[in-house]
């Protein structure tokens, strides 16, 4: 008996070598050339990559470099507001579209649509928004407000908010449609039951609506992270990074050290701490998600 | 169908010939504001006389954006027939690497040596006494634009130096005028403090604290006085919202910023603008401070390419480049100076005549790119927009992380 089961191994066998192409490059592409990546953070390669080790002097001269931080310190003002307010404005957005209201098709297209823009065209259009000369300062001034003061591109402390605005813009109305859709998947059943028992609409939502949206959070969930780890064309688009350098992000200090500066090293110490960064958000998260089901 | 076959024969036979004669020859290089422009046209225009074709591949952006690309297409597999670096330290790596060719045979056979002028422009292309490059011009940083009307609007007579203009800051911010133009991108930022160390505290310093990383004197006090300069410029500059050289140029020409620091390639923008020296505006090199021009400046570089026609291109296109005539039509357009001294430059304006003048004395020291590596530059670039950005950071503080960047260069 034992004989005639078919080996695992030989199972799905097409599928398993349809796939071969797609695991090696994930093999030899990521995992290699990230591997690759961190071996030469350790080197001193300057325009070129040479193998001579220095320790881990690139990542104090990393640490000690007051862009890299202030990088940082952009990258999770934008990431933690970016994260609730994306995730807040396209789920209230998607429960407002959600009230069987007319021109639906119409609203869902307008909010999706700045989605379909590049950053850097994003970038670009809020820039001119937010000139103090020719945006909004100044079409509010010509209105007769003539103190009115809204310049956040040129303005140090709050310049990163100005990239926030665009970059929520561009990104909740994905989000909006990744909800609306979640929204539907839900039963009518289950609204009829909710309200049947009584229980006030926003209870159902925060109660029995949301937690039923689980796999669709986590989807949004991974959309947003990636895009805010990522964050790049925006800054580049938008300020280049400046007034200063009070809008860095960590992808344009890699980019800049490893080309402008002709510094591999320092540029692959930099992108390596970005991985390990994304490495401690995704490892607790991935052993709570996979590692419980197991349990349960 | 007769017709088509007979202009199908037509078409390849003229695809032949020309092959046989010509080469295209992609050239990158940077320069795309206007008074640029027409100086790069000079070039393919006595490129093309020798029968081969310019190809040209400009990238906008400026050397920061232009330097990545070209260099990911050496190392890529892919380069160009040549391309424009600033001479100095940018391109030492892929000669290291064998990656650009060995001109010393074209410098030879065309007398560079001898014709050159400074010399030390041939110093920079030159690694184990071999020539890997071919400079076109000469440009230094040390210079102030002053606009004639903005200083007329704010009652102020035109400054003749640096602490005058200085002092005529109040005036024109109180006449509405932005007293100093400076742009956004970080390589502006640096260069002004650049200059203001080389005109202020002497050449020497400059290239003692580069050349020999000496970062007691960067620490000194002479340093501490040039910080003090930043920041009175610093408080000079407050408000002009432009990111790029030409726009924050283009203040200065139609008269609403008092001045710029910038380097004599901003002259090809009064130029294109049809203004004239003297009475549109004026210029001071050294800042009126001290009379001195470094010798930075562009310089074409060969990348290995295994076609012998190309290499023949290369060539041609190298002893093209620092014939006199086209020494004298590209570096009137540029408003850069020319490399070699033997020529005749009586159509130049004030500016150049000046700045010629200060070459013939001989009152030069080396561009900030033949001392620092790009990776020191970027760093400066880093600092110095931030200092120059955030009225915040004291000249103290700044200056403590100068000394640091200083002790650890390379």
């Amino acid at each position: 008996m034992a004989s005639e089961r078919p080996n695992r191994l030989y199972r799905n066998l097409t599928a398993k070598i349809a796939a071969i192409p797609m695991i090696l490059t994930a093999v030899c592409v990521f995992l290699g050339g990230t591997a690759w990546t961190v071996v030469y953070s350790f080197t001193n390669s300057k325009l070129l990559p040479r193998a001579k080790f220095v320790g881990l002097d690139q990542y104090e001269r990393l640490w000690g470099t007051h862009r890299w931080v202030v990088s940082i310190e952009n990258l999770m003002i934008y990431g933690i507001c970016s994260l609730v307010l994306s995730l807040v404005i396209g789920f209230v957005l998607a429960a407002l579209m959600d009230q069987k209201i007319r021109f639906e098709n119409t609203f869902r297209t307008i909010i999706l649509y700045p989605f379909a823009l590049s950053f850097i065209v994003t970038g670009l259009v809020w820039q001119w928004l937010l000139n103090p000369d020719l945006g909004l300062q100044s079409v509010v001034r010509s209105a007769g407000w003539v103190s009115f003061n809204f310049d956040p591109l040129y303005n140090a402390d709050i310049v990163i908010f100005g990239v926030l605005i665009a970059g929520i813009w561009q990104g909740s109305g994905l989000i909006m449609v990744l909800m609306l859709a979640g929204l539907r998947g839900i039963d009518e059943s289950i609204w009829k039951a909710a309200r049947v028992d009584g229980i006030p609409l926003w209870k159902t939502y925060v109660f029995i609506v949301i937690p039923m949206l689980r796999p669709v959070f986590i989807t949004t969930l991974v959309l947003i992270t990636s895009g805010i780890v990522r964050l790049y064309d925006l800054i580049v688009a938008q300020t280049s990074g400046g007034p200063g350098i009070a809008s860095e992000v960590p992808a344009k200090y890699v980019y800049d050290y490893m080309f402008q500066g002709q510094n591999l090293g320092q540029g692959f110490a930099a992108s390596t701490m970005m991985l390990l960064a994304v490495l401690i958000v995704i490892i607790p998260w991935a052993y709570l998600e996979f590692g419980g089901k197991k349990r349960g | 169908m007769n017709t088509f076959k007979l202009f199908l024969a037509g078409a390849s036979v003229l695809a032949l010939s020309t092959s046989v004669n010509a080469t295209d020859l992609e050239v990158t290089h940077w320069w795309t504001s206007g008074g640029e422009a027409a100086a790069v046209a000079e070039f393919a225009k006595a490129f093309d006389a020798t029968g081969h074709k310019w190809v040209d591949g400009a990238i906008a952006g400026g050397g920061g954006t232009a330097r990545p690309i070209v260099v990911s297409r050496i190392i890529g597999g892919d380069p160009m027939g040549a391309f424009q670096f600033n001479h100095g330290r940018q391109a030492e790596e892929l000669i290291e690497a064998g990656l650009l060719r060995d001109m010393t045979d074209v410098a030879e056979r065309e007398g560079w040596k001898d014709i050159v002028n400074p010399p030390s422009l041939l110093d920079a292309c030159t690694i184990d006494g071999r020539i890997y490059c071919a400079p076109v011009n000469i440009h230094s940083w040390q210079w102030v634009w002053l606009s004639h009307a903005a200083f007329e609007k704010a009652g102020v007579a035109v400054p003749t130096s640096w602490d005058e203009f200085a002092a005529a800051g109040k005036a024109l911010r109180d006449a509405g005028i932005q007293p100093l133009a400076l742009g956004g991108q970080p390589w502006q930022s640096s260069g002004l403090f650049n200059v203001l160390m080389a005109t202020l505290a002497g050449p020497d310093v400059l290239t003692k604290i580069y050349g020999e990383k000496d970062a007691d004197l960067a620490a000194g006090p002479e340093m501490a006085k040039v910080f003090q300069a930043a920041s009175d410029a610093r408080s000079m500059a407050e408000g002009s919202n432009v990111q790029d050289w030409n726009q924050a140029t283009n203040l200065v020409i139609t008269g609403k910023a008092g001045g710029q620091i910038m380097g004599d390639w901003a002259q090809g923008e009064f130029a294109v603008a049809g203004q004239t020296a003297g009475t549109d505006y004026t210029c001071l090199p050294g800042l009126g401070m001290r009379e001195i021009i470094s010798t930075g400046g562009d310089a074409f570089y060969f990348p290995v390419i295994d076609n012998a026609e190309i290499t023949a291109a290369q060539d041609v296109l190298a002893a093209t480049l620092l014939k006199p005539e086209t020494q004298v039509a590209f570096n009137l357009k540029k408003g850069s100076l020319p490399i070699r001294g033997d020529i005749d430059l009586s159509a130049a304006n004030d500016c150049m005549k000046e700045g010629l003048g200060i070459l013939a004395k001989g009152n030069t020291m080396p561009d900030v790119n033949m001392l620092n590596t790009e990776d020191t530059n970027n760093q400066l670039n880093d600092l110095f927009v931030q200092f120059f950005q955030d009225a915040s950071i004291t000249p103290e503080a700044a200056q403590e992380r100068f000394v640091e960047i200083v002790r650890n260069k390379d």
